[in-house]
């Protein structure tokens, strides 16, 4: 065994010291015919005829030199070594062959690097946190109630976390947090803005997450009246407190109130990235969850499994808890309020609740650009084909002379092989440069995007694909060429003979099978391109063009309820008429909430005097706004809106929208009925359109708006309605605020388009990639049928020469070459459309408002597939029509 | 003519140079070469030049070891030399040979009984 090993390494070593080895073998053979010469002259032979013997006995000195290269070196290297110097040589004659090919190929296997990085990072890859299979995302299935039905009370996650017993650990976070809710003073002339989540004192320990310094919180640093602390995340604590080592105790005043820095996470934590993606985490505080007994559903539940506990396990004793956990516990009627039918919770594992929904995208995707490889292997196998037409003769040579046919096979593997590495090269050059692009694509709301690198196991891929690409595009031209005859070969002395035919039989179906599988990419691509124009075109219920809104700071503080509401009817009606009086602004409104951001739900009020069987009434999503919202979002409104007399002294009111209404009074107009909400009975003013509040695509679910004056609101956010260009108002705006409110933070001010766009851009990412691929397979397809129809008319230029002398005018030989042309695209399209429809309804699911069958988008892209076949043929088919006969006929 | 001269079977070329060695003691290319002329009665086909792709894949594996010296008759030539581990493999390969042999010639001359010629 160890000699086999040392034989091995020896043998590799001797591959590079060929020169030394050759010069001692030489010697040592120049002695042993010394010794020979001198014995045979001894046994009185002549000196000539000594040496005569001498070199009879030692048989061929090139011989032996050739075995001792043989056995001591390694001969298979030394062949490929050869075949790579004269693919070297010949494609660097070719180079318009050679650009092309790997251009070609450096396109499709980026393409396929790309977007295998995107699937590895969302969908393979395991999440950042050590054993992250054993954790799991503990709630009911998504519903229509939003981020309420997903949640937890404080109460229900201390019983669930007690009575538990398949968990290491259970933890959580607040998921009402709204972006910008921190504001950090006393660190410069302004407040700045950050945007914080409240985790459960054990988070970061469930997660398996390690500070990068200083510790985590503690359990003490969780009861109520602790002194608050924070985390810093790794980027706010490089931006905002430029990396200090030492800040690590320091206090730091957050929302106005002294907070200890505890530690600073690693910046491999990317809780956004994560949980809310898109989102951009500054700091973390302890969730107190002793003061939070009374806010309802505010907590996720994520678990840690023991080691050993399965899904099913955890998920059969979280169906025996959940009938045991109370709303409030001190509410005994509220217990048992959880689950129930189609509400139960249902585990899922980390993973699946963060990409589970993007698994058929993202194959799709995958698909896709495995499609286009395979179009650029049937493309390039294309070219070589006509490469090796051309090189017939060469080959017939070198088989004459000795060259064996697996030797032949062996060259133009390693030809393709050179081509494909070369393709694979620019391929990762390329992807390079798109995915850290795409790292950084904070508006493409896409879990995991943030950590997207070129890894080891893309590398593989890139390497795994170049190969089979190579041996996929290689092997084909490579049978065919070596099996031709060389006799017949070397006779051929010109083109337009029998062996080019034959080349064109196999070229034609490689043309047609290209054409089908554009067909089916520029197909798919247009479904889903249709989709999303539908998505786009979808009534969300609010105008988000000429709409802006920005985060907004004010002081309530107050010392009786009642005393603050009427601070902050005040203070709204001030930034209002100021922010009203601004050049520009046409319309000015706040909410606490905005559709397509946070959501939350309270309660299930009854319209009055009407009984609903239990369960079959709706939890509508609950928005506080004031007087001149509903206006400044663009929402339809029927009946009136809330006006500033609405206040804790007059009679409570509320709107709702056209669904909830529906089902309140169906068939009545709900304006001036009552809804009860078992203390107080609440007066509907207005009924608004529905507003697409938790998705663009789902059906809106049911939504109550209540006046600011009544009900206290979490956070406000101002909306302004301008025809202007709203940063054109971003400054005037921010002034204004700063005037009534000096701690005002620079918040950013968001247009309400981007709020929809962010929604979208999923679907956004996805078109935007298939219909490039399409793009490409389009392309492809086109050089393809150009490439084979103007070979097969340089072929048959004195064919063509000679019909033409005979009398066929340019319209005949040019509507030959169109026909000829016409073949190719219809059949494959035909092939194409066909497989089509099967690819249709496997992606029917991604469909939105389209049919997988939709006639328009397979007309028009049949229309486009078509016109750009005619183009390809027409170029060349041009070109036959021009030919002289004179010149074609001279020209052999 | 007397009888042709035996072709070598593969792999026994080594197993006569280990011998040579070992009998021998250190020895150059020539002189092993002459040496199992010699020994077989100039019965075996040797071209003497495929000696040396023997010893170079013996030197490989370690079980011989070269080097540049002077002949009795003041000639710079590579002598080789046996290894531990080529005697090792010698004793093994040579067992292997003599059962081998033994085991051929057994079958051999029971088809030599049998046959009625």
């Amino acid at each position: 065994m160890i000699d086999s090993v040392r034989r091995a390494v020896n043998r590799l070593l001797s591959f590079f010291r060929k020169e030394p080895l050759d010069q001692e073998l030489n010697a040592e053979m120049a002695s042993h015919l010394e010794f020979a010469i001198e014995e045979n002259l001894k046994k009185g032979m002549s000196r000539e005829e000594a040496r005569r013997q001498a070199l009879i006995r030692f048989g061929g000195i090139a011989q032996a030199r050739q075995q001792h290269r043989e056995t001591r070196g390694l001969p298979v290297l030394d062949v490929f070594l050869q075949d790579l110097r004269f693919t070297l040589r010949t494609l660097r004659r070719d180079r318009a062959f050679t650009t092309v090919a790997v251009l070609i190929l450096g396109l499709g296997i980026g393409a396929n690097v790309v977007v295998f990085s995107v699937v590895n990072t969302i969908l393979l890859r395991p999440l950042p946190f050590p054993n992250s299979h054993e954790l799991v995302w503990i709630a009911p299935p998504v519903q229509k109630c939003g981020m309420s039905c997903e949640t937890y009370s404080a109460d229900a996650f201390d019983q669930f976390r007690a009575l538990s017993k398949s968990y290491q650990g259970v933890t959580g976070y607040m998921a009402f947090s709204t972006a910008d809710n921190l504001r950090l003073t006393g660190r410069g002339p302004v407040p700045v803005p950050a945007t914080g989540i409240e985790v459960i004192g054990n988070f970061f320990q469930v997660l398996g997450v390690q500070p990068a310094l200083g510790r985590l919180f503690t359990p003490e640093e969780t009861l109520h009246g602790a002194h608050p602390v924070v985390l810093l995340t790794d980027h706010w604590w490089r931006r905002q407190f430029a990396a200090d080592p030492a800040i690590v105790g320091k206090e730091i005043d957050l929302n106005g109130t002294p907070s200890t820095v505890v530690g600073v996470l690693p910046a491999s934590f990317d809780f956004g990235a994560v949980f809310s993606p898109g989102a951009k985490i500054d700091a973390f505080t302890a969730e107190i969850l002793d003061d939070e007994r009374t806010w309802g559903n505010i907590v996720t539940m994520i678990g840690r499994l023991k080691p050993g506990v399965t899904l099913g396990q955890a998920q059969a004793e979280g169906l025996l808890v959940e009938p045991h956990l109370c709303w409030s516990v001190k509410r005994p009627e509220s217990c048992g309020s959880y689950g129930g039918k189609g509400h139960s919770m249902q585990l899922r594992t980390l993973k699946d609740y963060v990409s589970g929904r993007l698994r058929r995208s993202l194959i799709v995707l995958w698909c896709a650009v495995g499609l286009i490889l395979l179009i650029v292997c049937v493309n390039l196998s294309n070219l070589l084909l006509a490469r090796a037409a051309s090189r017939t003769k060469e080959f017939a040579m070198r088989t004459a002379l000795g060259a064996s046919r697996s030797r032949l096979v062996r060259q133009l593997l390693t030809e393709s092989l050179v081509l494909s590495s070369a393709g694979a090269l620019l391929g990762l050059g390329l992807a390079f440069t798109l995915i850290a692009w795409l790292a950084h694509q904070g508006s493409i709301a896409l879990p995991l995007l943030s950590s997207i690198r070129i890894d080891a196991s893309a590398l593989a891929w890139t390497i795994l694909i170049a190969i089979a690409a190579a041996a996929f595009f290689g092997l084909a031209p490579g049978l065919k060429m070596s099996s031709g005859n060389v006799q017949e070969a070397l006779k051929d002395s010109g083109p337009g003979t029998s062996e080019g035919r034959k080349h064109e039989r196999v070229r034609s179906v490689l043309v047609i099978s290209e054409v089908a599988l554009a067909c089916v990419l520029l197909i798919g691509a247009g479904l889903l391109m249709r989709s999303f124009l539908k998505v786009l075109d979808i009534d969300l219920g609010f105008q988000p063009e000429h709409a802006a809104s920005i985060k907004v700071e004010y002081d309530d503080d107050a010392p009786t309820d009642e005393a603050k509401a009427a601070k902050l009817s005040v203070i709204f009606q001030q930034i209002l008429e100021r922010i009203k009086a601004l050049p520009g602004v046409e319309a000015a409104g706040m909410a606490d909430f905005l559709p397509l951001g946070q959501n939350r739900e309270w309660g299930t009020p009854t319209p009055k005097g009407k009984t609903f069987a239990p369960g079959t009434l709706p939890g509508p999503l609950v928005y506080v706004i004031t007087p001149g919202f509903v206006e400044a979002m663009g929402m339809r409104l029927h009946g009136r809106d809330f006006a500033w007399s609405d206040n804790l002294k007059s009679e409570p009111v509320v709107m709702i929208n056209a669904s909830a209404a529906r089902v309140y009074w169906p068939g009545e107009d709900a304006v001036g009925k009552f809804l009860t909400n078992g203390s107080q009975d609440l007066r509907v003013v207005g009924v608004v359109d529905d507003i697409h509040a938790d998705t663009v695509e789902g059906q809106p679910g049911w939504q109550i708006y209540y006046p600011a004056t009544q009900q206290k609101p979490a956070g406000i956010q101002l909306v302004i309605r301008t025809a202007l260009p709203p940063t054109a108002l971003a400054g005037s705006v921010l002034h204004a605020l700063r005037e009534l409110n000096p701690k005002q933070p620079a918040a950013e001010f968001r247009s309400i388009r981007t709020i929809v766009d962010r929604a979208v851009s999923p679907r956004r990412f996805f078109v935007l990639l298939v219909s490039i691929f399409a793009e490409f397979g389009l392309i492809l397809a086109t050089l393809g049928i150009y490439g084979v129809i103007s070979y097969s008319v340089a072929q048959q230029t004195q064919e063509i020469g000679i019909r033409m002398a005979l009398g066929a005018t340019q319209g005949h030989v040019l509507r030959e070459v169109m026909r000829k042309t016409m073949i190719l695209a219809i059949t494959g399209i035909m092939l194409g459309t066909v497989a089509s429809v099967v690819v249709g309804r496997w992606i029917a699911s991604l469909l939105f408002g389209t049919k997988p069958t939709d006639p328009v988008t397979f007309a028009g892209m049949v229309l486009v597939m078509m016109v750009v076949a005619l183009i390809a043929g027409y170029i060349p088919a041009r070109r036959a029509a021009r030919i002289d006969p004179m010149v074609a006929l001279r020209g052999n | 003519m007397g009888e042709s001269k035996l072709d070598l079977l593969q792999g026994t070329l080594d197993l006569m140079v280990l011998q040579t060695l070992a009998a021998m003691g250190s020895q150059h290319g020539y002189g092993i070469a002459r040496r199992i002329e010699q020994v077989s009665g100039d019965a075996v086909l040797l071209n003497q030049g495929t000696i040396y792709a023997s010893l170079v894949r013996l030197q490989q594996r370690g079980w011989i070891s070269a080097e540049w010296g002077t002949s009795d008759n003041n000639r710079k030539a590579k002598f080789y030399a046996i290894t531990a581990e080529g005697r090792k493999q010698l004793a093994e390969d040579a067992a292997y040979w003599k059962r081998l042999a033994g085991v051929m010639g057994r079958v051999l001359s029971m088809e030599q009984e049998g046959g009625n010629s």
